[in-house]
């Protein structure tokens, strides 16, 4: 063996090497406020593992990241883990960073001669920030973009160079694939090489110097290895326990809903240890933002820079830890400012709600057996019934219509309602409201239309309301097969396990009950005065009648205020309302079927 | 190639060219010395200081120039982007004047249009957002919704009849002028050219550059 490691050391010198680096002196013995250093190359190290592995199955462009980083997430084994290490760990690196920085400005680590190693660790600590700010964007979801754009374009107000900075930064005018592809040649490339140059120098340099001792001693001198190495890795395993806390604590790293430049999310915010500089800005009034965002910032930065100059002042050195601590309180205040503002701004909150339902379904939409189409994910988004259906019924009926009493977003409506409550438009309880004499002219069904006086209403309260059982009997019969007209998802069973009751009602309703008097069902009626009823409640049905309510089949001119949406909406926005009125939309494990 | 880089490399040449003479007449002076048998130990110093400047500088300018060409094709990609025009969009059919409140509430439509991100072109796909509204002398208005401070999309707000922006709280009024003095925002709400053709309303959506007091167009 000796033999071996003689001729190796021969060919390397590796041995003075090692023996530089394991015997290194440690003045005073070890100690516990030494660690930082090592513990930021410990997280480095991660990184670089995690980071690579996440490499091996991430593909950067705006149909593949975000798709790509939900596969890693929800399909590859143990894929939630390793993103979850490498999301929290650097997070945790952040606050090691200030821990090492403060830890160095407090001990005088960075007077004579260890000037240019300190300018390398300031370095450091940039290059890492620039980790995190290009890191955030590659899942390429919503907060992620929404934050992206927000920085580059800040990056667009410095002064001459802006413009053409951010177009640089984003790969053109849009961002798209080329922003994916520069912003992970920067993360995965660019940054970890240079990070890895300056981290040999700032090893090399700290060696050179040997560590700045806490004076007084507390012990005899001791060697690096073991004493400060053992107490190095107690430290790097408490890291690693607090990034796993936080990665099961929250189930792995988050991921949004797909990036959509169209969509606005108003819960855009930065990484929590950006936010002070996001709440920074919000001070600077028209004009004045180059100061907030660029010039502020960079000075106190060159402060920091200067340190090892300052310190050599009298009261330098006391001058560089007040400033440090000063710098430290105001970033906590404006962070905390941040904080406090969002969680008082109900608007805010119900965007972050928004944001979590949107990414629950969407995971939900991609693990469906249909995938994720090659479009990507956003498409699968803009597509969906249960996420576009309220938001356009919010914007396009709600000022008259309701849905279970809201817009269907949830929120309440200032205006008046004119227009019949819609969920579960067509089913069987919802065609019952429009025979009960309890409900006709209330504000579900005709309350707030002339339709209150007309002559449905008028045959319910009069004739309805006075029904023997054997009526009321058929009655239902006749709700269950105009119901059965909508094919509605939710009543499939139903309408198949009744197909009899159905058949009875169908017969029912052209002849004794009455309804084809005014109604047309099923059977061509040229008299017929009131809307048809074949395939009432039906998606085609629903939307014909939405393009134009005035057509003779419908209302004709008897019709209250409806207006027609042939021209103003488009044909897929009204079929993504009719689907979702209908509950038309993928669910896991089908629909839950009504019962009677 | 910048002047500048002229200038060096133009020195350059002028220097080396200078050397080369400087060295035949010293050749043609060491013929002579040999005739003449004098300071021939200083004479053969200096002309070894002088091979030796010589090829420091073939190794600097050898080692540059292969460097030279990645570098410069790298750069040269590097800054392509900065080639790309935003081309002006056309207008684009938004929806009917029936379809705006008489009322001046601001209603957001999505601009559908084509889009092209490097190597896709994508047919009918919101590209962008407007809101409109009905003045009261009954014109269209139409603004853009990203904010002009840092671009993230405002939101109306029926109870203040104001704009707000999610992100740096900078606010609008409803005619999108700046409500706020001490608004982030250096500018007002970034209006669109509106057409109205036979009770439709069309609108030619364009970005403009962020934090700047003027509406400039992204170029």
């Amino acid at each position: 063996m000796k033999f071996v490691t003689d001729w190796l050391d021969n060919r390397t010198g590796y041995k003075k090497l090692v023996h530089e680096a394991l015997f290194e002196n440690v003045p005073g013995g070890a100690r516990w406020r030494y660690v930082w250093g090592s513990t930021l190359t410990f997280t480095l190290i991660i990184q670089f593992i995690t980071g690579t592995v996440l490499w091996m199955a991430y593909s950067p462009s705006s149909q593949t990241a975000w798709e790509s980083v939900y596969y890693i997430q929800n399909q590859m084994t143990g894929g939630w883990l390793l993103r979850g290490i490498h999301h929290y760990t650097a997070q945790i690196m952040t606050v090691l960073l200030v821990l090492h920085l403060m830890q160095v400005v407090i001990d005088g680590a960075y007077k004579a001669p260890r000037e240019v190693n300190f300018w390398f660790g300031v370095l450091l600590l940039l290059l890492v920030l620039g980790l995190s700010l290009t890191g955030y964007l590659l899942p390429w979801d919503q907060k992620g973009f929404w934050a992206t754009t927000v920085a580059t374009k800040i990056a667009g107000i410095s002064p001459v160079i802006g413009p053409a900075l951010q177009k640089i930064i984003i790969g053109g005018n849009e961002y798209g694939h080329h922003t994916l592809t520069r912003f992970f040649a920067l993360h995965a490339g660019v940054l970890p090489g240079s990070i890895i140059v300056l981290l040999v120098g700032h090893i090399y340099l700290f060696r050179r110097h040997g560590i700045t001792a806490k004076q007084p001693y507390r012990k005899k001198d001791a060697h690096f290895w073991p004493d400060q190495v053992l107490k190095d890795a107690v430290a790097c395993l408490a890291v690693l326990a607090t990034v796993l806390f936080l990665v099961i604590r929250n189930s792995g790293a988050e991921l949004g809903a797909p990036a959509d430049p169209s969509e606005s999310y108003s819960a855009a915010r930065p990484e929590w240890y950006f936010l002070f500089l996001f709440q920074f800005l919000k001070y600077f009034p028209a004009g004045t933002e180059v100061l907030g965002a660029i010039i502020i910032p960079t000075l106190l930065l060159i402060i920091v820079f200067l340190m090892p100059i300052i310190g050599r002042w009298r009261l330098g050195h006391g001058f560089n830890i007040g400033f440090m601590w000063a710098l430290l309180a105001g970033a906590g205040l404006l962070t905390y400012l941040a904080k406090e503002e969002d969680r008082n701004n109900p608007s805010y909150l119900l965007a972050v709600k928004d944001a979590d339902y949107q990414a629950h379904r969407i995971r939900t939409l991609a693990q469906s057996s249909n995938g994720i189409p090659i479009t990507g994910a956003a498409q699968l988004l803009r597509e969906d019934p249960l996420v576009q259906g309220p938001k356009l019924f919010a914007k396009n009926c709600a000022s008259c219509h309701r849905f279970d009493g809201h817009d269907g977003t949830g929120s309440l409506v200032k205006d008046k309602q004119s227009a019949p409550d819609l969920k579960g438009v067509g089913t069987r309880e919802w065609i019952s409201r429009f025979v009960d004499p309890e409900h006709i002219v209330g504000p579900q069904v005709f309350g707030g239309t002339k339709f209150k006086d007309g002559k449905m209403a008028k045959f319910v309260l009069r004739e309805v309301a006075a029904y023997s059982d054997e009526q009321k009997d058929n009655l239902r019969k006749v709700v269950a097969a105009v119901s059965a007209e909508a094919s509605h998802p939710l009543q499939r069973e139903l309408d198949s396990t009744q197909s009899k009751i159905i058949e009875e009602g169908r017969e029912l309703a052209s002849n004794s009950m009455k309804c084809t008097d005014c109604h047309q069902f099923r059977n061509k009626d040229e008299d017929a005065t009131a809307p048809d009823l074949t395939g009432y409640g039906s998606k085609t049905w629903l939307r014909e009648f939405i393009l134009n309510p005035k057509h003779e089949r419908f209302y004709g001119a008897k019709n209250d205020r409806m207006p027609a949406f042939q021209g103003e909406l488009n044909h897929k926005s009204i079929d993504l309302i009719v689907d979702w009125l209908r509950n038309d939309y993928y669910r896991p494990g089908g629909a839950i079927q009504l019962k009677e | 190639m910048h002047w500048g880089a002229w200038k060096i490399v133009m020195k350059c040449v002028f220097r080396a060219g200078m050397e080369i003479g400087a060295w035949q007449f010293w050749r043609e002076i060491y013929g002579l010395r040999i005739k003449l048998k004098t300071d021939m130990d200083q004479s053969a110093q200096k002309q070894e200081e002088r091979r030796e400047f010589l090829k420091k500088l073939a190794a600097m300018a050898c080692g540059g120039a292969a460097t030279l060409v990645p570098v410069g094709a790298g750069v040269a990609v590097m800054l392509d982007p900065l080639r790309r025009k935003a081309g002006a969009q056309e207008s684009t059919r938004i929806t009917t004047l029936a379809s705006l409140p008489a009322d001046g509430i601001p209603r957001k439509f999505s601009i559908i249009s084509s889009r092209v991100d490097a190597w896709n072109r994508y047919e009918a796909i919101p590209i962008g957002a407007v809101y409109l509204r009905k003045t009261e002398d009954n014109h269209i208005e139409a603004f853009n919704v990203a904010c002009p401070h840092a671009g993230c999309f405002v939101d109306f707000l029926p109870e203040k009849n104001s704009f707000l922006c999610p992100c740096h709280n900078s606010t609008f009024a409803i005619n999108g002028k700046i409500n706020d003095p001490k608004s982030p925002s250096p500018r007002p709400l970034d209006r669109l050219k509106v057409q109205v053709i036979d009770g439709e309303v069309w609108v030619q959506f364009q970005n403009f550059r962020s934090g700047e007091r003027e509406q400039i167009p992204q170029a």
